[in-house]
């Protein structure tokens, strides 16, 4: 091969399979109840594996006894994670494990081992900073321009304080794994968002090769940010499966752990003033704000979010540390709580000046990065237009006369994306059958569908001509998926490997042809000269001529050159429409309107399904989430999802989708769309909410008792 | 407060001897199992209030007993205090349904016992013998979907999948009772299932055309 095959996108007008909204082809599975997910699996033999978790916020463990666990009929290895003398910082922290034949024996088997703690002194709650005492520990001061003289010579000063508390991911399946560690061989079945790396975050604290694991996942029931690794949980079952002898042991999570340790979203708090003239350009901003990630601390909001460019600034953030579960990455992190608190504040500006928080948008969007503003112009009048807000939106409180008021709010946000490291194979064989192999996951975003796409239109093939391997560390390298990169990534090796494969078949089939390799194409199942189209083979006659050496083909995108495959960067304005009853505090959602920024767009279908999900996930933390603590006992008070609420299928009004896609966005290539928009939702119905009721509930979740008492000039 | 959990008697040193404040569930069912044969949650309450005395009293080991599985007997020997969703998992290989809140609120478990849809998590294997229990395991004839499998397939009503195999029954098991929905009866007939990744758009479709589709006689 002289030159580098021309791995470009079709034109939009050329496309035959890639932007065709086709079926995910893991539906049937899935809506059968026949996909096989890690923690349905039961190889001969299996263990069931059942954690003993800490009780206390922050204690010391001072003894503990497993020997009558261990003498338990049926319990085939007992493993301490805390021994005596350690130092727990958060409830649910892992104390013990027990490997058994049955699962009831395993959790008999956790109640008789005896631990004594030392209890020490908690904090637990983080919306006060006043109670953080010595947990609080200030970044220090960020200046940028004179915000003293801008506040002095402003037309208008707004202010108020926005919280958005701690939610857990709580991902359907739990986190864990089924694994089995035999000699210097390590098999296992995880529920992990990185199937590839899976086997590096663990070989080091086993000591066996990373060539050693077999890490195999065929779907994974929800990650959000939240399963990057084999965590604890996988080096424990390790531990019991070696104990056991070898056998395999299955450790998930019960439901009340996973929701206590396995991952939230950090919390954050802000006082806001904004200082700006009349016409609603703001001049200045000021920001105390403080969150929590956990323990360790964590969870830094960019602030002012998006509109950073804000001449005159001073910022000011603490991090608090309390005894809770850490925090993981959370679907776009950090950005959910930048966009509330900074579209809160923005629309607490508008009312100030009495003006349309449209207008107050569009004015200040000039400071958004340059290459952003005029999507954001167009994205502001477009969901306004959806959302019919010249009719609907009224000033703050004038939202009906009734106990129901109706109201309009704003939230934008901004996304990076890229493509992240993959490789893939593609494989044609001489009886004309194709198999694309590739080392990554389907997180349920379509990631199985979207490559078949691609390699379908790349080989001129259908959908169903594709054979296609994820899920495996036995296939070429992929990464996490994570940071909206999967698509990108995935989407750009396969086109490579696939482009690759073919103009190996063109120059096995055109001597047949009488014609030069580069004088070939493939279209509709079939190799054809470009210039001549009746010289054509069927794609099987054409692979015949490969006599039986079949074509094996790499394509790799280095997330560093994409080559205009993918590329990085999205908008989004969405537009939340709700009614409050001012009675009973209740906010129910109308129309949920998000106008979504997008590169090249494989699947509507699914791209649609993601925004759908994004959204709904985020009426949820608008209106529901919250992993509410209780400062006695330190303890979480609704780890379950009976009191840690998640909205419902009644819950999310009507959601209309607009993806942008155009020839212009189009021409940038992939970009992801997991996380953008998810952004943006607590922002627009917090916005709503205020303009709905005429005042500013402050704190997210948007519940009735919230509401009430900001209706009655309460804190709550 | 030595070694327990306020949140959970899943951590308890000591095994309830009886339900007491803030007993959970599964200790709830451990209590209950021990006694008696016939005696289950509160979905089957009232139910259990008309049973007659049990004939024995069976456990706390392993008992043998049969459920009816889409028409046909199965055998399976669990603990009474087994639910009927961890028989089906962990004993018979049957994993469509999920395990996921596991205290009767997600509805990924959910199962049509008797023709009334139940979360099996909420019951107990041995209670749920001398009943058919429809799983998502017998809704596909062969290759062929059933309609409101494939109704899901069409309107993209699924993407993690793991809340999906629950849907389906739930939504089954509304249609079985509701053959005319409107859009507003599917939204309150599902309430009681969740879905992490947001799927609820497309199942609000795939449930009425499902129910058209059934209706129309093709399956089902």
């Amino acid at each position: 091969m002289a030159n580098t095959p021309d791995y470009s996108w079709p034109p939009m007008e050329k496309r035959k399979v890639i932007g065709k909204p086709y079926k995910r082809v893991d539906g049937p599975q899935k809506a059968s109840g026949r996909a096989k997910y890690s923690s349905d699996l039961k190889p001969k033999d299996l263990l069931f594996g059942v954690y003993l978790t800490c009780p206390h916020a922050h204690a010391r463990v001072t003894s503990i006894d497993t020997s009558a666990a261990e003498k338990t009929a049926g319990v085939k290895a007992v493993h301490v994670v805390s021994p005596a003398g350690t130092e727990i910082q958060w409830a649910g922290t892992e104390i013990a494990a027990v490997a058994a034949t049955t699962e009831e024996i395993a959790r008999d088997a956790v109640r008789k081992i005896k631990v004594d703690y030392e209890v020490l002194p908690h904090l637990v709650k983080d919306d006060d900073l006043s109670k953080a005492g010595a947990r609080a520990k200030a970044a220090g001061e960020k200046v940028v321009g004179d915000p003293d003289k801008a506040f002095q010579e402003a037309e208008a000063v707004s202010e108020g304080q926005y919280g958005i508390p701690v939610v857990t991911h709580c991902c359907l399946e739990t986190h864990g794994q089924v694994i089995q560690w035999q000699g210097d061989q390590v098999s296992v079945f995880p529920s992990v968002q990185d199937v590839t790396h899976y086997a590096g975050s663990l070989a080091p604290n086993i000591k066996v090769p990373i060539p050693n694991f077999h890490v195999k996942q065929d779907h994974i029931g929800g990650a959000f940010g939240s399963k990057f690794a084999a965590d604890s949980w996988g080096l424990v079952g390790a531990n019991l499966s070696q104990k056991a002898g070898g056998r395999p042991v299955k450790l998930f999570l019960d439901r009340d752990t996973d929701q206590m340790i396995a991952g939230n979203r950090p919390s954050a708090y802000a006082k806001i003033r904004i200082a700006g003239k009349k016409d609603g350009t703001v001049t200045g901003w000021q920001s105390e704000s403080w969150a929590t990630g956990g323990f360790t601390g964590g969870g830094t909001p960019p602030l002012p979010y998006i509109i950073d460019t804000i001449p005159n600034q001073r910022l000011h953030h603490t991090s608090v540390a309390v005894n809770a579960g850490p925090s993981r990455a959370w679907r776009a992190p950090n950005n959910q709580q930048a966009s509330y608190l900074t579209c809160s504040a923005l629309e607490d500006f508008a009312a100030k000046i009495g003006m349309d928080p449209m207008e107050v948008f569009q004015k200040n969007v000039a400071y958004a990065p340059t290459a952003r503003v005029e999507t954001y112009r167009y994205q502001l009048q477009k969901a306004a237009e959806i959302a019919d807000w010249k009719k609907l939106w009224h000033p703050r409180g004038q939202g009906g006369s009734g106990p129901v008021k109706r109201g309009l709010g704003l939230g934008f946000s901004a996304w990076g994306g890229g493509g992240h490291q993959s490789q893939c194979r593609t494989t044609i064989n001489p009886d004309g059958s194709v198999l694309v192999e590739i080392g990554t996951q389907d997180l349920g975003t379509g990631t199985r569908t979207i490559i078949i796409q691609v390699a379908a239109e790349t080989l001129g093939l259908t959908m169903g001509a594709i054979k296609l391997a994820i899920g495996s560390s036995d296939l070429p390298p992929d990464s996490a998926s994570g940071g909206s990169t999967t698509v990108g990534g995935v989407s750009s090796s396969t086109r490579k490997s696939s482009m690759n494969a073919l103009v190996k078949l063109f120059e096995a089939a055109a001597p047949a042809l009488g014609a030069q390799p580069e004088q070939l194409e493939a279209v509709d199942g079939h190799i054809r000269m470009k210039d001549n189209p009746s010289k054509t083979l069927t794609w099987q006659a054409a692979c015949r001529k490969l006599g039986t050496t079949k074509i094996s083909e790499m394509g790799e995108n280095q997330q560093r050159n994409p080559m205009g495959l993918n590329a990085s960067g999205v908008a989004g304005i969405q537009v939340a429409d709700v009614s409050v009853d001012t009675e009973t505090g209740l906010v129910k959602i109308n129309r949920y309107v998000a106008v979504q920024d997008c590169g090249l767009i494989i699947n509507p279908r699914l791209s649609e399904s993601v925004c759908y999900g994004a959204i709904i996930m985020g009426i949820g933390t608008a209106l529901f989430e919250e992993r509410v603590m209780d400062e006695q006992t330190g303890l979480m008070l609704n780890p379950d999802m009976e009191f840690y609420k998640l909205a419902g299928i009644d819950d999310i009004g009507e959601i209309i989708v607009h993806l942008d896609i155009r020839e212009e966005n189009d021409k940038r290539g992939v970009i992801g769309l997991g996380e953008p928009p998810a952004i943006a939702i607590c922002a627009a119905v917090g916005n709503a909410v205020a303009n709905a009721i005429g005042v500013r509930v402050p704190n997210i979740p948007m519940t009735p008792d919230r509401v009430l008492a900001a209706l009655e000039g309460r804190n709550a | 407060m030595k070694g327990r959990c306020l949140v959970s008697s899943r951590k308890d040193p000591e095994p309830p001897a009886k339900p007491k404040a803030g007993f959970s569930r599964r200790g709830f069912i451990r209590g209950v199992g021990l006694g008696s044969g016939a005696v289950g949650t509160g979905l089957l309450e009232r139910e259990a209030v008309a049973a007659p005395a049990p004939a024995n009293v069976v456990g706390p080991g392993p008992v043998p007993i049969t459920l009816t599985i889409n028409g046909k007997p199965v055998n399976v020997t669990v603990e009474p205090r087994v639910t009927l969703l961890d028989a089906m998992r962990n004993y018979l290989d049957l994993t469509g349904a999920k395990r996921v809140c596991d205290r009767g609120t997600c509805g990924a478990c959910t199962v049509i016992l008797a023709g009334k849809t139940v979360y099996s998590c909420s019951v107990l294997a041995i209670d749920a013998q001398g009943k058919n229990i429809e799983t998502i395991e017998g809704l596909a004839t062969g290759n062929n979907l059933h309609p409101v499998s494939a109704a899901f397939v069409n309107h993209d009503a699924q993407q993690c999948g793991y809340c999906t195999a629950g849907f389906v029954m739930a939504a089954k098991g509304f249609i079985d009772k509701h053959p005319n929905p409107t859009m507003e009866d599917v939204k309150h007939g599902l309430g009681g299932n969740l879905c992490r990744c947001g799927t609820y758009m497309g199942i609000r479709q795939a449930v009425v055309e499902a129910a058209k589709e059934m209706k129309g006689g093709k399956n089902g």
